[in-house]
């Protein structure tokens, strides 16, 4: 395809996105208006990792002035069938929680009320009996054959076990000099965008269809399974998505169950419904990316080539193989040898249930896994052959003259110059400057690294990867799969101009501008002239399986597909044009807004009145053309097929190049990593707009940052989630983020129609493993996991820590379950007998402690409360049992006591002390220790110890108020009953 | 301290971008949620509703504060200020808003309320900034698209522009 002067793609042109989101008019999907009617949802999350669900009492509930539903498992199962699940296993996925409760923060139980506020005043009336399993939370504890199943249906946890073989691994590792191997456990983490999940859904019985509006991404092969699950055929489930989208990065894939379960309660409700998830539910219950435990070997020549790869890898997907599960496993399916030229290959893929969230889409989706492994392999291969881990990396590169290059794994390379790409970042990112300055720190005795990673980036998912998953006999079976169809649709208006309709749902990247620069190269118009369209809506827009946000499949595809359309339409206009002019249609061109002869630009038409024939004035069209209104392409590259029947798969249509380098400095009091320069070289390719490329490059770079140095979405061996606030899950601020240097390289991809390929996930592949390689060579050391976080550096760069006093060791639970230690002092000014009593009496607890609804006496020693505890933003209702043993009356007592609640649950144990002194006042002395575990523990220690701090002196505060305000008469009466009570007599 | 139930309703009356406002809201409700579905000010954003991701900043009596951490009631008689406020006029952004959108400091925008809310009021008492004072001041605020690098530069792009703009006033 021919490509046009380009005057206005390539240029950094300003967004015509932002004029509105700089002035507070963005419309995201919270700040849509609703359909007069519509409630609001709230959700009740299991604060068990793994339970089975004995029963739900949602009466209390629905009883609440304002709520109209309360929705249960049992609901959704009535009006859904489970979502299809990616792998041949007899394991069913649901939306909600059905008889068993597998990771901490999934949907038990859904209100809808008049608003939010009394729909979470709801949730705290319902009831649920937890019968508790044990949690299985490490992919390789799930390998265990004795490891408790999560689904009875499974006869273990490992829900797809494949073998590949390339080449011929077996000889390639026989023959060589050496043989060396990484392990590797990726954790978990996510790019959490700012704007969480919202959803805006309707049904209407009369045609038994929903209408959902969504922050949803795509891909639209979603649409599929939402209309399985909630069993109307496709043309009743219509999808639509907001004008602006707060980021997503692959995380808004993951609301798509939700979609289903608002359906559900729309349904159910009779009345649309709104539901906008907060950062809690967000963080512990949305989707994650995949953890997973990696071996992987190389077979290696003396000079450093590598002849032949052995992958082994677990991949954890948590409770549910969602969809597109176990995708994140495959997506690097046919570049899984890198920017490396290596010939033969053995893979083995296991898929593991855990009791996590489930994971999906995020942004570098398998690469940063993938990557690290192989990255810190080249890197371990330099360093045991003593040989410059630049020159290991030289050795292996794709050669310049082998494009389109197919690799042992089926991927096609379209394009590139490794080689080029390297020594220029070398050059020009001054490598010998940043050696320098690592010898100059060495010698001040400094902990200085540098580290390096090539990666090939790949682009525009073909949609059959996935089923590499799938054996090639259950693939004949299910039909083949392929392809990555891209959309656009551009339109006419009777004044002659243009607008654009796209199915990309764009999420913050600038999609309408880039189009329009686009379409105006293409019709001789200003990008001004062009109105884009990138809200979608399943029932009006053109779209298919492939269409939405992924795979950096913009620049590629997309633009491509507009380019298309916008040509078509084009040669239409030009042949009414010629007709007009008296010219050839050969001969008309489109620029500055004029239709005109080449060779005689004053025989012109103006675009608009030219672009507006079809509609007044049709009969003057030639012959040949139909209309010049309205064309919607299609584009699907022909390089994207099936996987072969030797699974051999082209996963993705284009391969950018990155190689990274970067110097950092490790402090050796602290552990922290400071970045001292890091440099970027990438190759997406033609780059469409500069400024929009340099965004998703240095984005990704600090997503990638993120998950290197601070994030992770970790669990304590109980299954219970840590990192349930943005204070626990620490992304990097501006104070982390320096700005890398950025360079380019342009080869142009040959099977994209404008050159580009995708450029917005590469950095979250090759940064992570570039700054730990940098660590590695730092500290000298070869085993590191994700984050670098000061405390793990500070370990290797000190001697132990000292062990904790020897009291909190033995109160600390194991692992990293949250533990809650305290002891206080509190003076009451009455005599410890007062406050003896004042302690047993139900009625005095009742009104002192705090958010306390209830206190009920279950005997004489053995109280039970029902109390409203709030910690940072998770606030909750608490069902106490307190135990008092050691009664000595009236100076010490032990307090035995848990708490469970929708938030949590907590044990613990206290004693308290009280000592008189002769003013008649009474000086309380207590200490505690308690376990945290469920949506508690999730946010975090320092708001736990703070908010138990100040729990508990609230407590003894209205203590003391209320034992100095009662007169002597009344306590008297109550002492006789209590003592009464506990059988004895004053 | 007077007991007050949710399903109270207490009016607060205050300025909001330069004009009073007087409305009702129940004690509990909080000030994002006031400001976004009462009044229907959508341009302030909710991303963490736990005080630690900035995007729900807004200037209350000319000093940048949380709206996510505020409950409605407490800005009655307060002078609040939100992002609808900074433009000029319909169609014109301020010499902050256009140098973020010139050094494309922004993508899916849902960080830039608060983050313009804060520089705006930090650049009145910080003409001058340096950048290792903006990335420590612009610390409390999360951004998950840009990397921050762009922000910062429009951020002492503006600081300069409005400098020069006073120095010839
Ligand atoms: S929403 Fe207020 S700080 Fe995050
Ligand atoms: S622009 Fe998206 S979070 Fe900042």
């Amino acid at each position: 395809m021919s490509v046009q002067a380009q005057a206005w793609t390539g240029r950094s042109i300003e967004r015509v996105e932002d004029a509105a989101l700089l002035t507070g008019r963005g419309r995201y999907i919270d700040d849509l208006g609703v359909a007069t009617g519509t409630l609001h949802a709230a959700i009740l999350r299991s604060p068990h990792a793994h339970a089975k669900i004995k029963a739900v009492r949602t009466e209390a509930a629905a009883a609440l002035p304002g709520v109209t539903a309360v929705i249960t498992g049992a609901d959704v199962v009535g009006l859904t069938t489970s979502l299809p699940v990616g792998v041949r296993a007899p394991i069913k996925c649901w939306p909600i929680a059905v008889d068993s409760a597998r990771y901490v923060g999934e949907p038990v139980a859904v209100v809808v009320a008049r608003d939010r506020y009394r729909a979470e005043d709801a949730l705290d009336l319902i009831e649920v009996d937890y019968q508790l399993l044990p949690a299985v939370v490490d992919p390789h504890d799930a390998l265990d054959a004795g490891a408790q199943r999560l689904y009875e249906s499974l006869s273990s946890n490992v829900a797809s076990d494949r073998r590949f073989r390339y080449g011929d691994p077996q000889a390639a590792f026989a023959e060589a000099a050496h043989r060396i191997g990484i392990d590797v456990h990726y954790p978990r983490n996510s790019c959490t965008p700012l704007e969480t999940y919202g959803i805006i859904a309707s049904y209407d019985p009369g045609e038994d269809a929903y209408d959902i509006l969504s922050g949803f991404q795509g891909p639209f092969s979603i649409h599929s399974v939402i209309a399985r699950a909630l069993k109307v055929p496709g043309n009743r489930l219509r999808l639509r998505t907001p004008p602006d989208s707060g980021g997503s990065f692959g995380i808004k894939q993951g609301v798509f169950p939700y979609l289903v379960l608002m359906g559900v309660a729309a349904r159910v409700a009779g009345r649309p419904v709104k539901w906008i998830e907060d950062r809690l539910e967000h963080l512990t219950g949305s989707v994650s990316a995949t953890n997973r435990v990696t071996r992987l070997e190389a077979a290696v020549d003396r000079d450093g080539r590598v002849r032949a790869l052995a992958w082994d890898q677990i991949e954890d997907v948590g409770a549910h193989i969602r969809a597109p599960e176990p995708a994140t496993l495959y997506r690097m399916h046919g570049n899984l040898t890198g920017a490396y030229d290596i010939r033969h290959m053995s893979v083995r893929n296991r898929v593991v249930v855990t009791n996590k969230t489930p994971t999906g889409l995020n942004r570098g989706f398998g690469g940063p896994q993938v990557y690290y492994a192989l990255e810190r392999l080249m890197q371990r291969i330099a360093l045991e052959l003593k040989l410059d881990p630049i020159d290991v990396i030289r050795r292996n590169l794709v050669p310049a003259n082998a494009f389109p290059y197919r690799t042992a794994s089926g991927a096609l390379l379209d394009s590139g110059n490794y080689q080029q790409a390297l020594e220029a970042a070398l050059r020009d990112g001054d490598l010998a400057g940043l050696q320098a300055r690592r010898d100059a720190a060495r010698r001040e005795g400094r902990l200085y690294g540098i580290g390096f990673a090539a990666v090939v980036e790949p682009s525009v998912s073909n949609m059959g990867y996935i089923t590499t998953a799938l054996t090639p006999e259950e693939r004949a079976k299910a039909g083949p799969k392929n392809g990555a169809q891209a959309t656009a649709t551009i339109s006419l208006d009777p004044l002659g101009t243009v607008s654009a309709h796209i199915a990309s749902v764009p999420q913050g990247q600038g999609h309408r501008t880039v189009l329009a620069q686009v379409i105006a190269d293409e019709l001789g118009l200003k990008p001004s002239d062009i109105v884009v369209v990138a809200e979608m809506d399943t029932a009006r827009d053109g779209w298919s399986i492939a269409s939405g946000n992924y795979s950096s499949r913009f620049a590629a595809a997309v633009c491509g597909a507009a380019q298309l359309a916008a040509a078509r339409l084009k040669s239409k206009l030009a042949r009414i044009a010629a007709a007009q002019l008296n010219v050839g249609a050969e001969e008309i061109e489109f620029a500055d807004g004029k239709v005109r002869a080449r060779r005689n630009p004053d025989n012109a038409a103006p675009f608009g009145r030219l672009a507006a024939t079809s509609h007044w004035a049709p009969a003057t069209q030639p012959s040949d053309v139909d209309q010049a209104i309205r064309e919607t392409a299609f584009w699907t590259p022909p390089e994207l097929t099936a996987p072969t029947e030797a699974d051999e798969i082209n996963s993705s249509l284009c391969h950018g190049f990155i190689f990274d380098m970067c110097g950092l400095e490790i402090d050796r009091v602290t552990g922290a990593v400071r970045i001292d320069k890091y440099v970027t070289m990438h190759d997406c390719g033609r780059v469409l707009h500069p400024g929009m490329v340099a965004g998703q490059i240095t984005g990704g770079f600090a997503h990638a940052l993120g998950a290197a140095l601070y994030e992770e979405y970790a669990y304590a061996p109980d299954g219970s989630f840590l990192a349930g606030t943005f204070a626990d899950y620490l992304v990097p601020t501006s104070m982390e983020v320096p700005a890398p240097l950025i360079l380019h390289i342009e080869t142009p991809s040959p099977f994209t129609p404008l050159g580009a390929k995708g450029v917005g996930e590469g950095n979250c592949m090759s940064t992570p493993v570039c700054l730990a390689n940098a660590v590695a060579d730092a500290l000298g050391i070869a085993d590191i996991g994700l984050p670098l976080t000061p405390a793990k550096l500070a370990a290797a760069t000190q001697n132990a820590e000292p062990p904790p006093p020897a009291r909190t060791a033995a109160a600390m639970p194991a692992g990293k379950r949250r533990a809650l230690h305290g002891a206080g002092e509190a003076r009451v000014a009455a005599p410890p007998k007062a406050v003896w009593n004042a302690l047993l009496d139900t009625r005095i607890l009742a009104s002192i402690i705090p958010g306390c609804h209830d206190v009920e006496q279950v005997s004489a020693t053995h109280f039970r409360a029902d109390v409203t505890l709030g910690v940072g933003p998770v606030k909750g209702r608490y069902r106490a049992e307190v135990k008092l043993e050691d009664l000595v009356s009236p100076r010490s007592a032990t307090l035995i006591g848990s708490a469970v609640g929708a938030l949590g649950s907590a044990v613990g144990k206290g004693s308290v002390r009280l000592a008189g002194d002769a003013a008649g006042t009474t000086i309380i002395s207590y200490d505690y220790d308690a376990e945290i575990g469920g949506k508690a523990a999730a946010v975090g220690g320092r708001l736990l110890d703070g908010a138990a701090r100040i729990v508990i002196r609230q407590f003894f505060e209205a203590l003391a108020r209320r034992v100095a305000g009662i007169s002597k008469p009344a306590w008297r009466l109550w002492l006789e009953r209590l003592l009464a009570q506990l059988g004895r007599r004053p | 301290m007077p007991r007050l139930s949710a399903s109270d309703r207490c009016s607060v009356r205050f300025l909001l971008n330069g004009r009073s406002v007087a409305a009702e809201a129940e004690p509990r409700m909080l000030l994002t949620d006031f400001l976004r579905h009462s009044l229907g000010l959508t341009g302030t954003h909710v991303g963490c509703e736990h005080g630690v991701c900035g995007a729900c900043t807004v200037q209350i009596d000319g000093k940048p504060a949380r709206a996510c951490l505020t409950l409605a009631v407490q800005v009655d008689g307060a002078n609040v200020r939100t992002v609808e406020d900074l433009a000029p006029e319909p169609g014109r952004l301020s010499v902050l808003q256009e140098a973020f959108r010139r050094h494309h400091a922004l993508q899916c925008g849902f960080c830039t309320a608060g983050i313009l809310m804060s520089l705006d009021a930090y650049l009145k008492t910080n003409p001058e900034p340096s950048e290792p004072a903006l990335r420590e001041y612009l610390s409390g605020h999360l951004c998950r698209c840009t990397g921050y690098v762009p922000i910062i530069a429009a951020a002492l792009d503006a600081a300069k522009r409005l400098r020069e703009a006073t120095a010839h006033a």
